[in-house]
């Protein structure tokens, strides 16, 4: 229990960075922002999830993959299709001309629910597809790339073309899929309203600690010799595998566990905003999901989390003020943090790492319970 | 496929297979340009449909200041040479700028230049409104060639099909004729080898890359010829230029031809007989499972490594 | 297919085209336990070409390359270096951000799998080996060394370390000494001596004096093809070497 307790917290330094994000989160967020805000922080917490993802099979891996959105989109449809059929009730849908099916296949003159709906009517099963359906899809995808050995720009290239593809889909089949507006009009769960505030409260508090459990997941991981191994393959992929390693297979596993990170995010997204659109799935999300990784450092499972929070606050408030500007300054945000910040924030905060530390310990002194923690010794593979 | 005789859907491959050939030009000439600068430089240059942006509204601007003057039959030559020249200037601008510094990092180039293409678009939205413009036709652009009572080929298509044609000739005589392209090439495959036999490998990227901008320019003016162009319009076919120019083989300017080829004409063949986006995903799918079987494109060059 | 033979590794009409040029053509080449074998020939003889076809990072067109007696050509990569094969590149291939411990220790042969590499732990039995193999290539001193800081020829010591801890049967080494000083040189010689006892070493080499002072055995590679095999001093005095060498 030791031994997996150490390599979640990754130190006493990780473990510090661990319970300012968790009292971030989970206290000082709930306590200062109103049920409006804090289920917007919640929504922006379920890209959260995408990039602790990205973190690992990019960050670490050296993977980018352009596509993850599909795996949100995949675990969050999956998610809204659960909630629509349980919307859908005979009851409530007695004016269409078919009861008992969601709206938008009565619209578009669809009689019976198709077999691949079937599934969606138990909670059990849907909680299996969003967690099994977008790992398998990654594992195809994986093994089909990884094992002929394409990686780099091509990989990039082609989980965006993957992404692309699925948004056309979705977007073509409306009459299974609703189309262009979504999976929409999603109330209960279980007969437990979603909409109200009371629920809105649970399902930030269920997803935040989703997401710290997720980092913890990952921590275990970058700390594990296979941590030490997809930065290795990253920089020497030849020396790697001539040491005996399945290269693919850890390439396959990484990428598996970042889409099974992404469609948790994709369903509590679901959950706590009450839809799901092909909005979420195609290219331009998949990329910006990208851009909160590497604002947050793309080293950094923890920055992630902080930098998905900041672009995201951004963009609400500067599409309220200034949506014009909105576009221009996110274009810049990516030059910006290639060009001069390819670390972000965690590579901010290594720079000035003493004097944070210094001054953490000052205030520190001050609370009478706070241990004076002293750092160990510095290791570069996490922060 | 019932309930069409033979001759009908002859003519139906026929003009389907017309229009696949408008989607082929406009593939290729964007494919061209990204040829040159993902296949030979290896640069990644996602706002490759900006630049293809920045040629369609230069010549709606042309048009618009040539319809002033009465002069809307002859612009479009001229039109296509300024399109050339101010992609031309932007991409030497962005080489500048940015793409130097991240030779060595491929996917933040990939991150960098998708930033560019976001700056661009808003930089279109709010110089030409968000609404699609389209520049006037010059009369002879407009009308169609009628064969057959059953087949009716609209001129624009058969003048884009031109270019196109021109234009790839110029681009192969370039690479594999002028000492310019000798040089270029060399750069590409030897770097160090073409720096030590005295050509300034800096000047030559910086070329290199403003060329391939400025041919999606050009694409940019011919686009104009056969849909309207919005802040957007380049973004929508950056995905499909990739995937022609990966499925092709990205040294290969041949595969790229060929497979701009197959993939538009996949599409619009597909496109009578099912949805648009089924076409399209089907299209796409094909491509990326023959991809995931044969990484390298359909045409590789062998080396020794 | 051939039969079983008594060598450690035996290889068989070996064969790879590029395109129609024949790297490698119809190689035979025996090994045997304990033997210290340097491939010498001309550029582009095809000498790194063959250790690219044993470890199988090139796919051989025809032929057999048998490692007691079991068939290495079908075999995946990392497949081949489970068998007992390792191999060294040409320029020192060592991950640089990790420390000399760490380089060492994620060549160590245990968790190579997923589970196995979430679950490795550097337990007593992986110091004592590691610390084991720093002191016979010379690095006890810089275990917690960021690699990357290290001489070249340390550089070279350390990949060498890597395959040692894996216990190849057979150890591939390509141009091990490039880039050394004279006295670096004389300790690769000294740790190559040692470390063939119970293996086999197959080197590359073009430095004629350290080939002499290693080699058991010699085999002269040109155009892809045997020019001459033997001690050094029968084939230095092989009139067709000496006309590649030395003419034109």
């Amino acid at each position: 229990m030791n031994f997996f307790m150490q390599r979640m917290m990754g130190g006493k330094e990780g473990a510090v960075a661990f319970v300012i994000i968790a009292a971030v989160i989970l206290v000082l967020f709930p306590l200062f922002l109103d049920i409006f805000r804090l289920n917007l922080v919640g929504k922006y917490l379920t890209y959260a999830f995408v990039a602790v993802g990205l973190v690992m099979c990019w960050g670490y891996g050296g993977i980018l993959s352009l596509g993850q959105g599909v795996f949100f989109g995949l675990g969050g449809y999956a998610m809204a299709m659960f909630l629509k059929l349980e919307a859908s009730s005979p009851e409530a849908t007695a004016i269409q001309s078919t009861p008992g099916i969601p709206d938008f296949m009565d619209w578009n003159q669809i009689t019976a629910l198709p077999w691949f709906w079937e599934p969606f009517n138990s909670l059990p099963l849907t909680i299996i597809a969003v967690l099994v359906v977008p790992t398998i899809f990654a594992f195809f995808i994986g093994v089909a790339m990884f094992k002929r050995r394409v990686g780099g720009v091509y990989f990039a290239i082609i989980t965006q073309a993957i992404a692309l593809i699925l948004t056309v889909l979705i977007v073509g089949q409306q009459g299974y899929t609703g189309g262009i507006n979504g999976i929409t009009d999603l109330r209960t769960l279980l007969g437990w309203d979603i909409r109200d505030d009371s629920a809105k409260y649970i399902l930030y508090f269920v997803n935040a600690i989703l997401l710290l459990g997720v980092i913890m997941i990952g921590r275990f991981v970058i700390t594990s010799k296979l941590g030490r191994l997809l930065v290795a393959m990253r920089d020497r992929e030849d020396r790697v595998r001539f040491s005996g390693y399945d290269v693919s297979a850890f390439k396959i596993f990484v990428f598996c566990l970042a889409a099974m990170f992404s469609a948790i995010g994709g369903a509590m997204f679901t959950l706590q905003v009450g839809f799901m659109s092909p909005s979420f799935v195609g290219i331009v999300p998949s990329i910006e999901m990208v851009i909160f990784a590497a604002v947050g450092g793309r080293m950094s499972l923890i920055g992630a989390v902080y930098g998905t929070l900041l672009v995201s606050f951004g963009k609400t408030y500067f599409s309220e003020v200034a949506p014009e500007l909105w576009l221009f300054m996110m274009g810049a945000l990516f030059i910006a943090v290639v060009m001069a910040f390819p670390n972000g924030l965690a590579g901010i905060y290594q720079k000035h790492r003493s004097k944070v530390i210094a001054l953490g310990r000052r205030l520190c002194a001050r609370v009478p319970f706070c241990p004076t923690y002293r750092v160990g010794a510095p290791r570069p593979s996490e922060s | 496929m019932e309930g069409y005789t033979a001759s009908e859907l002859m003519s139906i491959v026929a003009m389907q297979g017309f229009a696949g050939i408008s989607l082929f030009s406009v593939l290729l000439l964007m494919a061209l340009g990204l040829a040159i600068i993902f296949g030979q430089m290896g640069v990644i240059n996602m706002a490759h449909g900006e630049f293809m942006t920045i040629g369609a509204y230069t010549t709606f601007l042309l048009s618009s200041m040539a319809g002033e003057f009465g002069l809307v039959d002859y612009y479009f030559p001229v039109a296509i040479i300024v399109s050339f020249l101010v992609a031309f200037g932007v991409g030497y601008l962005t080489e500048w700028a940015l793409i130097r510094h991240l030779y060595a990092r491929p996917l933040d180039t990939l991150l960098a230049t998708w930033g560019l293409s976001l700056m661009l678009q808003q930089i279109f939205r709010t110089v030409f409104g968000a609404r699609e413009v389209s520049p006037a036709m010059p009369g002879w652009l407009q009308g169609s060639w009628q064969p057959t009572d059953a087949i009716d080929i609209p001129i624009n298509g058969l003048f884009v099909l031109g270019l196109t044609v021109l234009l790839t000739t110029a681009v192969l005589y370039y690479l594999y004729k002028s000492r310019s392209g000798v040089k270029m090439r060399a750069t590409t495959q030897n770097r160090m080898m073409a720096g030590a036999v005295g050509i300034n490998t800096k000047r030559v990227d910086r070329f290199t890359f403003a060329l391939g901008c400025g041919i999606a320019g050009v694409a940019g003016a011919a686009f104009t010829t056969i849909a309207s162009t919005g802040p957007t319009t380049g973004s929508l076919y950056i995905v499909d230029t990739f995937m022609v120019v990966v499925f092709g083989g990205a040294a290969s300017l041949f595969g790229t031809i060929a497979s701009a080829f197959a993939i538009a004409e996949a599409q619009s063949i597909m496109e009578f007989f099912m949805s648009g986006s089924m076409a399209k995903v089907l299209t796409l799918l094909f491509v990326v499972g023959v991809l995931m079987i044969r990484p390298e494109g359909l045409f590789s060059v062998k080396v020794r490594k | 297919m051939s039969s079983d033979t008594d060598f450690l590794l035996a290889i068989e009409d070996l064969t790879v085209s590029f395109d129609g040029f024949k790297a490698v053509d119809g190689l035979n080449f025996y090994l045997d336990e304990d033997e210290l074998h340097v491939i010498i020939g001309p550029n582009g003889a095809g000498k790194t070409t063959v250790l690219d076809m044993i470890c199988g990072k090139t796919p051989a067109t025809s032929g057999s390359i048998k490692f007691r007696n079991q068939e290495l050509t079908k075999l995946s990569e990392h497949k081949i270096v489970h068998a007992g094969v390792g191999r060294k590149f040409q320029n020192p291939s060592i991950y640089e951000n990790l420390s000399v411990l760490e380089n060492l220790e994620i060549s160590f042969p245990r968790g190579h799998g997923v589970f196995g590499a979430l679950m490795f732990k550097r337990d007593e039995q992986v110091v004592r080996r590691v610390e084991e193999i720093a002191e016979e290539i010379n690095l006890k001193d810089e275990l917690h060394t960021q690699a990357g800081l290290l001489s070249h020829g340390q550089k070279q010591w350390l990949e060498i370390g890597m395959l040692l801890i894996q216990d190849p049967q057979l150890l591939m080494l390509d141009e091990p000494v490039a880039g050394m000083s004279v006295k670096e040189r004389q300790d690769t010689a000294h740790l190559l001596r040692r470390i063939c006892k119970g293996r086999a070493v197959l080197v590359i080499e073009h430095d004629m004096e350290f080939v002499k002072s290693i080699a058991h055995k010699v085999t002269v590679l040109h155009q892809g093809k045997i020019l001459a095999a033997g001690d050094m001093d029968h084939v230095q005095s092989d009139p067709r070497v000496i006309e590649v060498y030395l003419g034109h």
